[in-house]
């Protein structure tokens, strides 16, 4: 059996590096649309800016798996002497928040790193961000037996 | 259906305590685009010319810009109109930051707000559920700690809240709106506090819909990229650290001393390593690739962003160094104030104090040192406090009002309004017609696509109109190649000079794009994002009404002669139009009156400065003619 290395690779988050601007939102919500492009709506991105003006602390936060039941390992972050509670920096959506639902049917969000086939250039997210805050870089290498030849979307050969 | 814009309003009468949802005529956008220009014809259908800024008849208008919210980077203003009470003449104010889109987002292009509320209020805004709530807690915070404190109350972290801070509250003439990184200056602030209004909160989770959608998106994608590569474009003076171009060349303390020589490499140094000891971050505006804002973390103060100028004037006021603007920054912002006005008034009424005319009585516990009489006399004007509230109304107001010789100390105000402290030798001509015709207030606001100042040699022009894209015309790149001297331009190339720097600030102020990409930046490099080449199709693309250069420019023009007509019908005529005497040292009566007499022509305005029944006429505003007709400011 044939086997090669593949590069996963993954959207690398660098939140001192983000300047709040959201336009991740607004690439994703217009990318994800139906017709593509038709509308454009930072609520329905699967991406969301966490904001915090205040305390100057801006990170982007790209939806996770939906979750049924409400968490009950809820944790508390402290950061520069500010304390984040509980969902805060959560990437799921579930039933106690708005996060990462459709505003209107309240279908959950979750994303797919923009699909099959992966779009020129990488995620929009990706590709809108300007500060660097958002990459699209390898992650990990897998070591995978191939049956025949197949591409996998988000998947790199190397 | 509506795309790129909404369709509807959100009309508040904060008298009666309602709000209602109001589709407006798809029809007005063709003719006045958004933002600024559909505001201003509200103003014109239901604020007659005698109401007063601080009658309850006054509207104040929060626009979105027509582009707001679609996928164009850059198109996040908000404009804030009224008329202000400073100059008793219609109040144009743009801000940055992300209050715009999300208003867009809640299903409104605009807030139209009328009446006065019976006490301290906020409007929160949740798509399409509007309450008008008590704001008695929130009296006397902070622009940004009531933003906090709103957050906070309406447990929802993704709202944008747009807020008057202390200085609104008390109908400070200088008082500005501030929402997020954005300031709204030159107006609304005092007239939103007269309708006790402290703040607007807005929460938005609708679709825009976009026209062409796929086209418009890979245009957008490319004009992101572009902008993000473009040093031409931005704030430059976010990564230049060498500032001498400010601190060498305008005036320093109330507009008085040009200090040559002042920058120094030493002092740059010192300097750069002061911002970034203290800067946590460079902020953009909503999808905004720039990141302008320089946000500053200063001992014992909240924490501030400034961008471009913003960071000189109260240190170039007090003849300070940068530390006393970090120092003062943070607490004029949270108090509200315009930081372009504010400094000149406490450098003003130091003047005043030193010339006699002003005594220590006036100043009742006063420090003895510049900084902190410059925090005091702040303090003073925000809660209009003693001769706080004399010099709260603004330099021309307070002169008056002081009297004793004090108006003589009034030296850099036009139409009743501060001018940005710069006094020159010669005589720039479009600069002479900008100034003084000018009704956005500020320079900044009127200047931005035809340099400045030559370029010494002929090989440099050259240089610079090759790919000059954003150039509207051939007839510019000629002029520009065959100017040498910066007094000496036809005066054909002045007028014409000046009509298309204006008009991209008109355009920009109804789409909702920043200057920072579009109409301020193209003076220097000429290379902007964003002209009158591209900006049709990208109207085009997003709202599926179809627009070419000479339909924009038509739509300019119409929304140049509404602003024009709108401060006629209060009175504004030539006379009003005279800048600075001390603007420039060398100065020609004659010269200069051709000029304006030749600029006027240009325009279709009459001798003194109003439209012609002709110009109104072809933009298809006769209904002001007719009512200029029956006012008789022109005859039938």
């Amino acid at each position: 059996m044939k086997t090669i290395i593949k590069t996963i690779k993954t959207i690398k988050i660098d939140p001192l590096k983000c300047t709040g601007c959201r336009a991740c939102e607004m690439a994703c919500s217009t990318f994800h649309a139906k017709p593509q492009f038709r509308i454009v709506n930072p609520t329905r991105s699967r991406i969301r800016v966490f904001w915090d003006e205040e305390n100057d602390v801006y990170i982007p936060i790209l939806a996770g798996e939906y979750t049924q039941a409400e968490c009950n390992s809820r944790y508390i972050i402290t950061m520069n002497k500010k304390e984040y509670g509980e969902c805060s920096f959560c990437r799921s959506s579930c039933p106690s928040r708005d996060l990462f639902k459709e505003p209107d049917s309240g279908i959950a969000l979750k994303c797919d790193v923009c699909g099959e086939p992966m779009p020129e250039g990488g995620p929009m997210c990706v590709q809108w961000c300007a500060s660097g805050a958002l990459t699209y870089a390898p992650e990990r290498t897998e070591e995978i037996e191939l049956a025949e030849e197949e591409v996998e979307e988000g998947v790199e050969e190397l | 259906m509506r795309y790129g814009e909404t369709g509807f309003n959100l009309e508040v009468d904060l008298s009666q305590g309602k709000s209602e949802k109001v589709e407006t005529d798809p029809g007005l956008t063709e003719l006045h685009l958004g933002g600024q220009g559909t505001a201003d014809k509200i103003l014109w259908d239901r604020v007659p010319g005698e109401v007063e800024a601080f009658s309850p008849d006054n509207l104040l208008i929060f626009s979105t810009g027509l582009l707001d919210g679609t996928p164009v980077p850059g198109a996040n203003r908000t404009i804030v109109n009224t008329f202000s009470p400073m100059t008793n003449l219609h109040a144009h104010s743009v801000m940055g930051g992300f209050f715009g889109p999300e208003l867009k987002y809640a299903g409104y292009d605009k807030i139209v707000i009328r009446g006065k509320a019976p006490d301290l209020v906020y409007l929160w805004i949740d798509n399409d559920k509007v309450e008008i709530r008590d704001a008695g807690h929130l009296r006397g915070k902070g622009c940004h700690e009531t933003a906090e404190f709103v957050r906070k109350e309406l447990k929802q972290d993704k709202v944008q809240v747009a807020a008057i801070g202390v200085a609104g509250e008390n109908r400070v003439y200088m008082a500005s709106i501030d929402s997020s990184c954005g300031s709204a200056a030159r107006g609304p602030g005092p007239v939103m506090g007269d309708k006790r209004l402290k703040a607007i909160a807005v929460r938005g989770t609708k679709d825009i819909n976009i026209a062409r959608p796929a086209e418009l998106f890979d245009v957008c994608m490319r004009l992101n990229k572009e902008l993000a590569e473009n040093p031409k474009v931005g704030d430059w003076m976010a990564t230049d650290e060498d500032d001498s171009f400010h601190h060498d060349n305008f005036a320093w303390g109330n507009a008085r001393t040009r200090r040559r020589g002042f920058w120094s490499k030493e002092l740059q140094d010192r300097w750069t390593n002061l911002k970034y000891q203290h800067m946590d971050r460079q902020r953009g505006c909503y999808n905004c690739p720039k990141a302008c804002h320089n946000v500053i973390s200063w001992p014992g103060r909240k924490r501030f962003s400034y961008k471009c100028y913003g960071k000189d004037t109260y240190h170039m006021a007090a003849f300070q160094e940068l530390d006393f603007s970090y120092d003062i920054l943070g607490v004029a912002q949270e108090y509200g104030v315009d930081s372009y006005s504010t400094p000149q008034v406490i450098a003003f009424a130091l003047e005043l104090l030193e010339a006699g005319i002003l005594t220590e009585k006036d100043f009742p516990g006063m420090p003895a040192d510049i900084r902190g009489r410059f925090l005091y006399i702040l303090e003073r004007i925000v809660r209009r406090e003693g001769i706080g509230d004399i010099l709260a109304n603004g330099v021309y107001h307070a002169a008056r009002q002081i009297g004793k010789g004090a108006e003589a100390y009034d030296h850099n105000t036009v139409k009743k309004f501060e001018q940005l402290p710069i006094k020159l030798k010669k005589l720039n001509p479009p600069y002479f017609l900008m100034i003084a015709t000018g009704e956005k207030m500020s320079i900044t606001q009127i200047e931005g696509s035809f340099p400045q100042d030559p370029l010494p040699t002929r090989e440099q022009r050259e240089e610079f109109v090759r790919n000059w894209i954003a150039c509207p015309d051939d007839k510019f790149k000629k002029w520009f190649l065959e100017w040498e001297k910066r007094e000496v331009l036809p005066m054909e190339a002045s007028c014409a000079i000046t009509d298309w720097n204006e008009a991209m600030h008109y355009i920009d102020d109804s789409i909702g794009l920043c200057g920072f990409v579009s109409a301020f930046r193209g003076q220097f490099g000429g290379r902007t994002a964003y002209h009158v080449w591209n900006i049709p199709q990208l109207i085009t693309l997003a709202t599926g009404l179809d627009f070419d250069k000479d339909k924009l420019w038509k739509a300019f023009q119409r929304n140049r002669n509404l602003v024009r007509a709108l401060n006629v019908r209060r009175g504004m005529r030539r006379k009003d139009e005279t800048p600075p005497a001390d603007h420039w040292a060398v100065r020609d009566h004659e010269y200069e009156q051709k000029l304006l007499d030749a600029y006027y022509r240009f325009k279709g305005w009459n001798k003194d400065g109003i439209p012609t029944k002709e110009t109104l006429d072809a933009l298809g505003m006769d209904y002001i003619r007719k009512e200029f007709e029956q006012r008789g400011i022109l005859t039938s």
